[in-house]
C-alpha cells in the first residue's frame, strides 16, 4: 500500500496526484492561520492595501504592542488560566473515581449511570443558562470564577469519564487481584496501582480536557460581565469593538491566544489522536 | 457480568439493599454518586426548572410566575426572528455535517496509508480542531470583511457576490457553514479513520480474490464495518451543530440567529422576552434529546467506550 516505495510508471503518477492531493489538503487547512498571522505582522496601510499582497512587505510589531499593553487583554488570559486549569483538576478527581467504578468493578446501575453522562454530552448548554442565572445571584457567586467553573465542570466531565474509562479498562484485571491478595483495599488499589499504570492516558484526558475548558464561550459570556473574571474567548470578540478598524490587533490577539494551543498539539499529537479516537471506534 | 445478572428477581427496594450488601458495588456506588450529584444539580434540576418557567408568564426577576399552558410555546413558533433561528440552526446543521461527513471520509479514505509526512498532515489537522471557536470566528470575520477581506475581496472581483458577505444574511449563513467545515472535517476524518484502521487488510484482500471491484469493495466492506464509526461522528456533529452558538455570535456580530442566540438573546438580553426565551431553552433540549435517540435507537449505535 506504501505509495512512496511503489515502483513504475502508473504507480509514480499515483504517488505524484497523492502527495499533490495532501499537499492541497494542507494548504486549505493552514491557510486561514497563516493569513491572519501575516495580518498580524504587516502595517496598517498594507492591511488596507488593494489588490491584497501574498506575501508580507513591511514587517512590523505594532499590533503585538498593542495587545500585550491592553490590560484587559493580560488579565483575561490570567482568568482563562484559572478557570481551566481548576477545572481539570476538579474533573480529574471527579472523573477519575467514576470512571474507574465504570471500568473496573461491577455494579448494577451501570448502564443508566453511563446514558445519564452521555446525555450531558449532548445536552445543549443554552437551555440552563436561565434558571443557574438565577441561582448564581441567589447564592451570591454570580460574576466570580466559580460561576464559569460549576458549569464547565459538569459539561467536561463526560468527556473526562469517558476517555478514562477507555484508559482503565486497557490494563489487565489481574493487577487489582494481585493488590488485593496483597491486603489492599479497593480504593487504594484504584490509587496505588490504576492510576500510576495509566498515567500516559489521565496526562492526556487532562490536556484535552483543559482544552475543552479554555474554549468555553457561553456560560463564560453568561456568568462574567467584569473583566476581572471574563476569560479569553468573551474578550476576544470585543476586540471587535474596541479596535474598530485596528484589524492588525484583532488578528494578534487572535494569533496570541491560538499559539499555545498549537504548540499543545504539536508536541502532543500522538497522545492527543488516541485519546479523541478511544472508544469511538469500537463504539 | 452474566453470572450476577440471572439471579432471582426481588423488588426495585429490593434490588438497591441486595447491590449494597457486596462490598464492591457498595464502593462502585461511593465512586460514582460525586459525578451523580454534580450532574444532578447543576444540569437536571436547572432543565426542570426551565420546563416549569416555560409555561408560565414570568420575567428574570421571580422565582414563579403564573400559569399560562402552552401560550409561550404559541408565541415563540409565531416569532420571526425565532422561525429565522429555525430556518439557519436546520439548514446549518444539515449542510455543514454532510459536507464534513463527505469531505472527511474521502480525506480518511486517502491518508489510510504508510506514507512520509503522515506526522506532519496528523498535526496540521488537529490545529484547527484545538482552538478556540470564538477565534476561529473572529479568523473568519476578518477574512470576511468588506475592506481587507480576503475571501470577500476574491468573491467581489470574481463577481461570485454583490454586497459585502457581513452585510447579507444568506451569505453569512454559508459563510458560517464554510467555517464550521474548515474547522471540524479535520475532527470527522480522524474518527473515520481510526475506525478504518481496525478494518483488516486480509478481508479486502479476499474480495479481491472473489474479483470484487473497488466500489463494491467500497459499499460492501468499508461502509458496513466503518458503520459504527459513521455514527458516532454524526451523531457527535450533528449535536453540536444542533447547539450553535459561538460561531454565529462572533462571526456575524449577533446578525445571524440560531436556537443558541435566540435563547440567550431572550433570557439574557431582552426581559421582555424571557418567558419565550425559556419555551426556546425547553424546546433545544427536547429536540436534541429526539436526535439523539434516533440515533441510538433508530440506527442501533452502541453507547459504551472501549467496547463492550
Amino acid at each position: 500500500m506504501a505509495a512512496a516505495t511503489s515502483s513504475g510508471s502508473g504507480n509514480l503518477w499515483r504517488s505524484v496526484a497523492f502527495y499533490a492531493f495532501i499537499a492541497f489538503f494542507l494548504l486549505v487547512a493552514l491557510f486561514p492561520l497563516l493569513w491572519v498571522f501575516k495580518m498580524s505582522i504587516i502595517t496598517r496601510a498594507e492591511i488596507f492595501a488593494s489588490p491584497p499582497t501574498i506575501l508580507p512587505n513591511t514587517l512590523t510589531g505594532t499590533s503585538y504592542e498593542t495587545i500585550f499593553s491592553d490590560a484587559r487583554f493580560q488579565r483575561a488570559i490570567l482568568n482563562s488560566v484559572i478557570v481551566a486549569g481548576v477545572t481539570t483538576v476538579i474533573c480529574l478527581f471527579l472523573g477519575s473515581i467514576a470512571a474507574y467504578a465504570i471500568a473496573r468493578l461491577r455494579f448494577r446501575f451501570k448502564s443508566p449511570f453511563l446514558t445519564l453522562i452521555l446525555a450531558i454530552a449532548f445536552f445543549p448548554p443554552v437551555a440552563i443558562i436561565a434558571p443557574l442565572f438565577v441561582q448564581f445571584s441567589q447564592a451570591g457567586i454570580i460574576n466570580t470564577y466559580a460561576s464559569l467553573i460549576i458549569p464547565d465542570v459538569v459539561f467536561a466531565l463526560p468527556l473526562t469519564v469517558w476517555l478514562l474509562v477507555a484508559f482503565f479498562k486497557e490494563l489487565p484485571f489481574d493487577l487489582e487481584e494481585a493488590a488485593k491478595v496483597d491486603g489492599a483495599t479497593t480504593l487504594q488499589a484504584f490509587w496505588k496501582v490504576i492510576v500510576p499504570l495509566s498515567a500516559p492516558g489521565v496526562f492526556t484526558t487532562a490536556i484535552l480536557t483543559f482544552i475543552f475548558a479554555w474554549n468555553e464561550f457561553l456560560f463564560a459570556n453568561t456568568f462574567a460581565f467584569d473583566i476581572s473574571v471574563q476569560p479569553v474567548t468573551v474578550v476576544i470578540p470585543q476586540f471587535a469593538t474596541i479596535y474598530t478598524v485596528d484589524y492588525g490587533a484583532q488578528a494578534a490577539a487572535a494569533v496570541v491566544v491560538t499559539i499555545p494551543l498549537v504548540i499543545l498539539v504539536l508536541i502532543f499529537q500522538r497522545r492527543i489522536v488516541s485519546g479523541l479516537t478511544a472508544g469511538a471506534v469500537k463504539g | 457480568m452474566a453470572q450476577q445478572s440471572q439471579k432471582k428477581e426481588p423488588g426495585f427496594f429490593g434490588k438497591i439493599k441486595e447491590e449494597f450488601t457486596t462490598a464492591e458495588s457498595r464502593t462502585a456506588y461511593y465512586m460514582t454518586v460525586p459525578t451523580l450529584a454534580v450532574i444532578l444539580i447543576v444540569a437536571f434540576f436547572p432543565i426542570m426548572y426551565s420546563m416549569i418557567l416555560s409555561f408560565q408568564q414570568v420575567t428574570p426577576q421571580q422565582t414563579f410566575g403564573t400559569f399560562v399552558g402552552l401560550q409561550n410555546y404559541v408565541a415563540m413558533f409565531q416569532d420571526p426572528s425565532f422561525r429565522d433561528a429555525f430556518f439557519n440552526t436546520t439548514v446549518f446543521t444539515v449542510v455543514s455535517v454532510a459536507l464534513e461527513f463527505v469531505l472527511g471520509l474521502a480525506i480518511a479514505l486517502a491518508i489510510n496509508r504508510q506514507f512520509r509526512g503522515r506526522g506532519m498532515v496528523r498535526a496540521a489537522v488537529l490545529v484547527p480542531w484545538a482552538f478556540p471557536l470564538v477565534v476561529s470566528a473572529l479568523m473568519w470575520r476578518l477574512m470576511y470583511q468588506d475592506q481587507i477581506g480576503i475571501i470577500n475581496y476574491v468573491a467581489n472581483t470574481l463577481g461570485l457576490i454583490t454586497q459585502p458577505i457581513l452585510t447579507d444574511e444568506g451569505l453569512l449563513l454559508i459563510g458560517a457553514i464554510v467555517s464550521d467545515v474548515w474547522k471540524t472535517t479535520p475532527f470527522v476524518a480522524l474518527l473515520l479513520l481510526a475506525g478504518l484502521q481496525t478494518i483488516p487488510g486480509d478481508v479486502y484482500e479476499a474480495a479481491r480474490v472473489d474479483g470484487a471491484s473497488r466500489v463494491q469493495q467500497f459499499f460492501k466492506i468499508t461502509m458496513p464495518l466503518l458503520k459504527g464509526s459513521i455514527l458516532v461522528a454524526l451523531l457527535f456533529r450533528t449535536l453540536d451543530a444542533w447547539r450553535i452558538y459561538d460561531l454565529f455570535w462572533v462571526m456575524s456580530d449577533r446578525q445571524l440567529e440560531s436556537f443558541s442566540t435566540y435563547v440567550y438573546k431572550a433570557v439574557r438580553i431582552s426581559q421582555l422576552n424571557f418567558p419565550l426565551g425559556n419555551a426556546a431553552a425547553v424546546f433545544i433540549f427536547l429536540s436534541a434529546l429526539v436526535l439523539a435517540f434516533i440515533f441510538i435507537k433508530g440506527f442501533g449505535m452502541q453507547t459504551s467506550p472501549g467496547g463492550k
